[in-house]
């Protein structure tokens, strides 16, 4: 949609469309790669730098995020030959990219760097495995973990599930609406070549799957996969000699949270989310609101969690996200698709950033999808949506990420059209 | 001093540096349930802290609470990740709203304290005791003993609470 004319200005406008993605790339989404998260990494930054069309040269700061399961900045920086002026490496995994991404916003306002990378490298299939069994279930328990893990409360999944059940309670949210969200993303990642999950399922297939931990079944979780993927970000003047049309940055709000964030669980209603409060950042700081996105990028570490963030974000009434999800509205065709790669229920896991690669690409109006490339070398895109088909939403201007850690924390981040 | 300690086969470990939960944990092998008071608000919190999360204040002393609630929230595993609670599925956990300061200090607070539903000897309670419990139940708690110096808090159904509406269970069994 085109973007409003009057624009709030109470908060840091003179940042919107001062920044821009200019180069995305990532690895195969694997399950077993073969190779080292370094070499995942640098794999996909030098397939970000190339697509970008700059070179390592051009590059000055770098910013990863990990849980102790991954490749450090200066490693992959070597490997590729760059000098930095600055990097980072933090802990976090969802959430991370769109809080990182305002973060090099910053940095290159201060004049600390030029040009930012920003990548996540993981083997979540075949070393560290993000579902937590194996080397995270056998650590011995201490500190906080006292009043969680000794109980079998550690996996994303055991611990989020209280605030989903919740919801369900509160609101009548009922299975099949949220099983609607794996269903829809399976069509999406069917017209997605690198999809790790290429099939389409339906409401019945999720609904079918056995039990993981109420209320979710198998098909509800995401998927754990091997890969690297990286963005590139700089000054919007300087992304008009890049390669692609740019993808400005409108506004991000990053890690924000509920009270309480040590046990977030103490401040009700559990049933809703830190996109409450991170909505109110958000929207003042990209001067849009939620009827003037055309593509989301919910974060899907499970269904609910694309349910839960739609509804507090603001883009359905509370408590209605069970029929926001559920109505049509977030399918390729609909008013405003979620997740059109296919997200991490179907593309693969990467703790958000391959859902940031997907907007960008979007809103380039060239997703890597199975259309003919034209004379330029650019997909003619016939917007059909049939399996095996096109993904790419027509005349997308406007694109919200919307970046889940836990219930208790988000970030987010809306991007448009240069 | 360090505990050591084995649970269900899993390694727990409370460091001597950790004195909230040293403290918390040792109430809990005498089967005395206890939280910090904020000596300036007056305060119950939970989980142990060092300081007061509505107040700041790092002065509290431990008051006996007593541990009868109601389930705000559960989930019942299936496919347990921790080698542990394999042989012990499906298993419950909890998130039980504490009757004592429920409410406060704003209308969606609660000291909402983790367990597992657990028999009233403090075992994990079997499937059919399972099926019984959901959002809405009346819960009182137990302990099961760990080692010296270390019981966990569990909570088991309160058979002694008046019988009041079947709570609200996901509704595929």
């Amino acid at each position: 949609m085109p973007l409003p004319t009057d624009t709030d200005t109470t908060s840091p406008t003179y940042l919107r469309d001062k920044y821009a993605i200019v180069g995305v790339g990532e690895t195969a989404y694997m399950r077993g790669s073969g190779r080292t998260t370094r070499a995942l990494a640098t794999w996909a930054v030098r397939n970000a730098i190339e697509d970008a069309g700059l070179k390592p040269a051009d590059i000055d700061g770098m910013l990863s995020y990990q849980s102790g399961d991954s490749v450090f900045s200066p490693f992959v920086a070597g490997d590729l030959g760059i000098r930095l002026d600055f990097y980072m490496d933090v802990f976090g995994g969802g959430s991370s990219t769109e809080a990182l991404c305002g973060m090099a916003m910053g940095l290159i306002e201060a004049g600390m760097c030029r040009v930012v990378v920003i990548f996540r490298a993981m083997n979540g299939y075949s070393q560290v495995r993000i579902g937590g069994t194996g080397v995270r279930a056998a650590a011995p328990i201490s500190g906080d973990m006292l009043h969680s893990r000794t109980y079998g409360w550690q996996s994303a999944g055991q611990m989020f599930s209280p605030t989903f059940m919740r919801h369900m309670y509160d609101y009548g949210t009922r299975p099949e609406q949220v099983a609607a969200v794996k269903a829809t993303h399976s069509e999406h990642a069917s017209n997605n070549p690198k999809a790790l999950l290429k099939n389409r399922v339906t409401v019945e297939d999720v609904l079918a799957s056995r039990i993981i931990c109420k209320p979710l079944h198998l098909l509800d979780c995401c998927l754990e996969t091997d890969n690297a993927n990286a963005i590139v970000l700089t000054r919007a003047e300087r992304a008009r000699d890049c390669r692609h049309p740019p993808v400005l940055i409108r506004g991000v709000v990053g890690r924000c949270n509920k009270p309480r964030m040590d046990m977030h669980y103490q401040h009700g209603p559990i049933s809703t989310v830190a996109g409450r409060f991170a909505r109110e950042i958000l929207w003042r700081n990209s001067g849009v609101g939620p009827q003037d996105v055309d593509i989301t990028g919910s974060y899907d570490a499970f269904t609910f969690t694309t349910m839960l963030q739609l509804e507090d974000y603001g883009f359905c009434k509370k408590g209605e996200g069970g029929d926001y999800v559920s109505d049509g509205t977030i399918r390729l065709g609909g008013r405003r698709p979620n997740n059109t790669s296919g997200g991490h229920l179907c593309e693969g896991y990467t703790h958000g950033i391959n859902m940031v690669i997907e907007n960008v690409r979007q809103l380039r109006h060239d997703v890597d999808d199975s259309c003919p490339p034209g004379p330029d070398g650019r997909r003619l895109h016939t917007y059909d949506y049939r399996e095996g088909g096109c993904r790419q939403v027509r005349n997308a201007e406007v694109t919200a990420n919307l970046g889940w850690a836990m219930p208790g924390t988000g970030s987010a981040m809306v991007m448009r059209r240069g | 001093m360090d505990i050591r300690a084995n649970h269900l086969g899993m390694p727990l470990d409370i460091s001597e540096l950790d004195r909230e939960n040293l403290t918390y944990f040792q109430y809990c092998a005498a089967h005395a349930f206890h939280l910090q008071a904020c000596d300036a608000c007056a305060l119950i919190r939970y989980p142990p802290s060092t300081a007061c999360p509505w107040c700041a204040s790092p002065d509290a002393r431990w008051v006996p609470v007593e541990g009868r609630g109601t389930v705000h929230s559960y989930t019942e595993v299936h496919h347990a990740i921790q080698p542990a609670f394999r042989a012990h599925t499906p298993y419950l956990i909890l998130l039980v709203d504490l009757d004592a300061q429920k409410g406060q200090p704003t209308a969606d607070e609660a000291l909402r304290v983790v367990g597992n539903l657990a028999t009233a000897d403090g075992l994990l309670a079997p499937p059919e005791m399972i099926r019984n419990v959901g959002i809405g139940t009346r819960v009182r708690m137990v302990f099961t003993d760990v080692t010296s110096g270390l019981a966990l808090p569990q909570w088991t159904i309160d058979e002694a609470a008046p019988r009041s509406a079947p709570p609200w269970r996901y509704p595929q069994e």
